[in-house]
């Protein structure tokens, strides 16, 4: 599967995507700042779930996107680092703070370690493995009932009060996660624009000129693995507070499969497509899902349509659609 | 006695039961321009990737101004000063021409591994990149896609990314394949100005303008040295005439 990117070619359509792009990032600041303010408790619970989806998808982007590897075990480490943090705070008996430390320390461990069995492999090969690896930890939560309570799941976990401020109410969780939500789109977008993301890039266009060029290009792949195993950690740190609890299926295909979803759907290789992708999915699962009882349908169709319409994804292909009205080149 | 830019010994790749390189031993000087040339099939370019890294042979060994490299990595040859061009065009086609060159550049830096700061303010690589595209008169298409400009000037684009890296040793894969008279000419006045710090070795089928680049050449078939030399002899020897000039 190759996956396209969108770079403007003339400067003309330049300004205006970006134009478009100001625009996009003014109208979501505006929505998320003012949102908790003008409705209810329900959708304020759903935009948190969004902002935990996005920075999974986000994280996800970061392989798939931008480094040319579609990973189907992504869940791996939103599950782990959600266990993990469940497990040492309600059995370990540590602290918030340590269960979280701990939580992301080991997530970035166990990704180290899976991107070394899984890079070993580019293309259909690594998707495989990576859904392998997911797979077997889904089974380890499943079966070893003495430290994960297998089918029942681990119970108890409690939101954490940093500086004081009760997470419990709606409102107040939504700002701890569009707090976190903010920091990790920033630190991710650095990332991505950084020399090593130019780099990253080059490895998934022409990686055989990139090695020919001085690149270390397994390196470059491992470090993304592992730096995107970290921010799957923290979307599954948010994950485990916002439920309180945490069950094997946050492990399972399905968990990948939608953020991979959100990937591709919202535009891969770009900031705001896993985000607008991620809006979509939460939104299709949790508010459709009451009026239709076969949401997975309804899901099918939606992806079926953007496929058809707009197959590099919703962003690129609005970005697309804009440029036509204004008269733009392409 | 010098140290050779590029040592081949004894070099053997076998592919399956196929060799595809037998028995290779080569020797280039620094500053040289050697000329590989050889019917379709005769394991030229397979003896580029040997050199380059990207496979490793079935037993012999290579060596970079005396340092064997035989099981180093590509990325790590390139670290010595080697550098190439490809056959097939290779480069990033949605990205602009300065940001093409400034990967190349960017290979040999410590700066790859900067995950911070992004890569448009390394405002020192910009100007570079745009020098080394001027050298390729491509230098007023910095700023347009790989995939807006011609196929001639693609050609050019790929010798100016390796170029970039002030290599020791350039091979050049076939860098006229595929162009027009006019844009040959082109391309050879660019290869004959490659300064000569760098040694070059080529590849190309075009005997009438590789000839005049080259000083000595290596005749391949069926993966053998079938004769080696300064150029005119080669050309003069009866082998050659058989294997690969015809009558």
């Amino acid at each position: 599967m190759t996956i396209e990117t969108t770079s403007s070619a003339t400067p003309a359509v330049e300004a205006k995507s970006s134009t478009l792009r100001i625009a996009f990032y003014a109208v979501m600041g505006v929505v998320l700042l003012v949102l908790p303010m003008f409705s209810g408790d329900f959708y304020i619970n759903l935009a948190s779930q969004i902002l935990i989806a996005a920075i999974f998808a986000l994280s996800l982007n970061l392989l798939v996107g931008y480094g040319g590897l579609s990973s189907l075990g992504h869940a791996s480490f939103l599950g782990l680092a959600a266990y993990f943090a469940a497990w040492f705070f309600t059995r370990g008996g540590v602290d918030h703070v340590s269960a979280a430390v701990i939580a992301i320390l080991a997530t970035s461990v166990v990704a180290g370690l899976f991107g070394l069995i899984s890079l070993r492999a580019s293309g259909l090969g690594f998707l495989m493995i990576t859904l392998a690896l997911s797979q077997v930890l889904w089974g380890v939560a499943f079966r070893w009932a003495a430290v994960t309570n297998g089918d029942n799941g681990l119970s108890g976990m409690t939101r954490p009060m940093p500086f004081g401020i009760d997470l419990n109410g709606a409102a107040n969780f939504y700002w701890f996660a569009l707090i976190i939500f903010g920091v990790s789109f920033i630190l991710m977008a650095i990332f991505t624009e950084s020399a090593f993301g130019s780099a990253l890039r080059g490895t998934r266009d022409q990686p055989r000129r990139m090695a020919a060029l001085g690149f270390d290009v397994w390196m470059i792949r491992w470090i993304t693995f592992v730096y995107a195993g970290f921010w799957g950690g923290v979307s599954g740190l948010l994950y485990v507070y916002y439920h309180k609890y945490i069950h094997p299926t946050s492990l399972s295909i399905t968990t990948s499969a939608e953020g991979l979803l959100s990937v591709i759907a919202g535009g891969s290789g770009t900031l705001g497509g896993p985000v607008v992708g991620s809006i979509l999915v939460v939104m299709l699962k949790n508010y459709a899902s009451a009026y239709i009882e076969r949401w997975n349908m309804l899901l099918g169709f939606v992806f079926l349509f953007i496929v058809l319409v707009m197959p590099e994804g919703l962003v690129p292909g609005t970005k697309r659609l804009f440029n036509r009205f204004k008269g733009g080149a392409k | 006695m010098t140290v050779p830019a590029l040592e081949i010994i004894n070099l053997n790749k076998n592919f399956g039961g196929l060799p595809a390189t037998q028995n290779v031993s080569l020797s280039v000087l620094p500053g040289e321009r050697r000329l590989i040339i050889g019917p379709n099939g005769a394991g030229k370019t397979t003896l580029f990737n040997q050199i380059t890294g990207d496979f490793f042979p079935t037993s012999g060994t290579i060596k970079l101004f005396g340092q064997e490299v035989t099981r180093l990595k590509p990325h790590q040859r390139a670290h010595l000063g080697l550098s190439r061009t490809y056959q097939i065009i290779t480069l990033f086609n949605k990205d602009t021409l300065q940001h093409n060159i400034t990967l190349g550049l960017l290979g040999l830096q410590k700066a790859r591994w900067n995950m911070l700061r992004p890569l448009a303010t390394y405002g020192d690589m910009r100007t570079e990149a745009i020098r080394v595209l001027g050298l390729v008169n491509l230098d007023h298409l910095a700023d347009r896609p790989v995939s807006d400009i011609s196929y001639g000037e693609k050609r050019r684009v790929e010798i100016a990314m390796a170029m970039a890296q002030r290599p020791k040793v350039l091979l050049l894969d076939e860098p006229l394949a595929g162009l027009s008279s006019g844009e040959r000419t082109n391309v050879k006045q660019l290869v004959a100005a490659i300064p000569r710090e760098t040694t070059v070795v080529m590849i190309e089928h075009d005997m009438d303008t590789a000839l005049d680049l080259a000083e000595t050449v290596t005749l391949l078939h069926y993966g053998k040295v079938i004769v080696d030399g300064a150029r005119d002899a080669v050309i003069a020897d009866e082998k050659t005439r058989e294997v690969y000039l015809g009558h």
